[in-house]
């Protein structure tokens, strides 16, 4: 047990304190850099309560895809960070008020079980102890049965953000001769080469 | 005193000992890697290859790696230093990591695995998505435009074969019902038509392009093409930190080369299902399974003219991506239908 616990405060304290790092890092790659090592360090407590399947995710989509799109965004950006410092003072006020509304909500979420015992019946089943079910498969049958339709909703939702990225994005110009491999592969030896029989002296 | 030796410092003894039993083997492999693509390369361009230092030349790995450890580590003076030396550590880290999860053979008491984790699947595919980061630092860190568009060319490279290979990683997991890789090896059981590369053998095609891609190797090498780009990501360094970066890229082809091999070539098991073939341990089956891959690897080297940049992007993103895509759905089905979905 005490491995765990020295675990849990490693990851927790690293977690924490590189969260702390995004906000105060001077340079903004190095914000990014420091985000992702609070995703790491996320994921470590996921795996420590036995979630693997939620830590191997958060992995795969925060860290190996969404911050890596963060990363090539501010790299590209051309920041003045003079101007960042200056912009500090104004945006104090509301930045806290936003702080200080989601420390008072997660303080409430966590209240509820004191305020309200029974509200641990509207909790979703827990995997029960011993089951033979790898935590893997009970996400997958139920994200599949139970919340099907809310699951294919979220789908949707990226799917169209998606098609809408691309539509945005995509301009036709006219006059700009690109490959084409099927009509490459799809040419025939008839149709390009001529075989003449050029006389001495006459040219083609 | 005797609960803190049995209860911490024995097993925490014993784990380092199964690391080194991987690492050792792994980096010797690694050397020997160079000589042999070396020596393949040679044969196959009618030359004779490495054949001063040692016999056979053997030793050639030892004095490149001395080489490149007694230069001068040169630093470049508008670089990031941190972040600089931290990138090539990362690459080398990350390409080692992976093999805890690489099932390597079998006996009575269990499987000879580092730590056998029921989403060892996932663990490689988040792994080997890490390897982006390595990249994208070393070339940011640079603080030069050569680096930084060879780390852009290399990470845009990477995370779009990584889609198919994703892709390709479901059917795999589909067709076995399980996410771990001892139980993905022990569904191919019973000689090599079970295995994976006959009943999803476009799957396998494309997975072993992919690999091609994902470790930036010919016909793919764009990141590194030495004789039309400049050498991509890796442009500034030198010496100690160059050979981390190079010590990676090996192993991340022994690694790729591995991961085929437990998910479509049965990995430990032998190739039929006899006593005296049964009787070769695990570890060296997967050994020769792995060396045919890597040969096949450096055989498209010597064969293959590199493709052009935009060729890439096209065969990863609308040749391959669909492909996975409907192969997914499609092997779905037939499983289901035919009802050999696996339990």
């Amino acid at each position: 047990m005490i491995l765990q616990a020295i675990a849990f405060y490693l990851f927790a304290f690293v977690a924490v304190a590189a969260a702390v790092m995004v906000v105060t890092a001077r340079n903004p790659v190095h914000s990014v850099l420091f985000l992702v090592l609070t995703f790491f360090n996320a994921a470590g407590l996921f795996v420590l309560t036995g979630a693997e399947f939620l830590a191997m995710i958060l992995v795969i989509v925060y860290v190996g895809a969404v911050a890596v799109l963060f990363l090539f965004v501010v790299m590209m950006l051309d920041i003045n960070f003079v101007e960042l410092r200056e912009g500090f003072q104004r945006y104090l006020p509301i930045g806290g008020l936003i702080a200080a509304i989601l420390l008072g909500e997660i303080v409430f979420v966590g209240g509820i079980w004191a305020v309200a015992p029974g509200v641990e019946g509207a909790l979703a089943e827990k995997v029960p102890e011993g089951s033979a079910l790898t935590n893997t498969e009970m996400i997958g049958r139920l994200l599949y049965t139970k919340y099907i339709y809310l699951f294919q909703l979220a789908g949707m939702v990226l799917f169209v953000a998606m098609v809408g990225a691309i539509v945005l994005t995509l301009r036709q110009r006219p006059g700009v001769r690109k490959q084409k491999i099927g009509e490459q592969v799809r040419r025939r030896r008839e149709e390009t080469v001529e075989l003449k029989q050029v006389q001495p002296g006459e040219g083609v | 005193m005797m609960v803190f030796w049995e209860g911490y410092a024995l097993p925490a003894l014993i784990l380092i000992g199964w690391i080194l039993l991987i690492v050792v083997p792994l980096l010797v492999g690694m050397a020997l890697l160079t000589w042999y693509e070396r020596k393949v390369l040679a044969a196959m361009m009618l030359r004779k290859g490495p054949n001063v230092v040692g016999p056979f030349g053997l030793l050639q790995p030892m004095a490149d790696g001395l080489k490149l450890l007694m230069k001068e580590t040169v630093i470049p003076s508008g670089a990031n230093r941190a972040v600089f030396l931290f990138a090539p550590v990362l690459t080398f880290t990350l390409a080692l990591v992976a093999w805890a999860v690489i099932p390597l053979g079998q006996s009575e008491s269990g499987i000879w695995v580092l730590s056998n984790i029921n989403v060892g699947v996932l663990y490689l595919f988040a792994i080997s998505s890490l390897g982006v980061y390595g990249i994208i630092m070393a070339g940011w860190a640079s603080n030069s435009r050569y680096a930084f568009l060879g780390a852009l060319r290399s990470a845009a490279q990477m995370v779009s074969y990584e889609v198919s290979i994703g892709f390709v990683m479901i059917t795999v997991l589909i067709a076995a019902g399980s996410l771990n890789l001892s139980e993905i090896v022990l569904a191919q059981q019973g000689g090599f038509w079970n295995w994976y590369w006959i009943p999803l053998a476009p799957m396998f095609v494309v997975f072993f392009i992919s690999a091609l891609a994902e470790t930036n190797r010919h016909p793919f090498d764009l990141p590194e093409a030495e004789a039309e780009l400049v050498a991509g990501y890796f442009v500034e360094y030198s010496a100690f930190p160059f050979a981390l970066f190079f010590l990676g890229e090996y192993i991340n082809m022994i690694m790729m080369s591995g991961i085929t091999a437990v998910l479509f070539m049965g990995g430990w098991l032998p190739p039929l299902d006899v006593w005296w073939l049964n009787w070769i341990p695990g570890p060296i089956w997967l050994g020769l399974k792995i060396a045919f891959l890597l040969f096949v690897f450096i055989w498209v080297r010597a064969t293959l003219p590199r493709y052009r940049y935009d060729q890439l992007m096209r065969l990863g993103w609308k040749v391959f991506l669909p492909l996975s895509l409907v192969a997914v759905v499609a092997y779905a089905g037939v499983l289901l239908y035919a009802g050999w979905l696996p339990a």
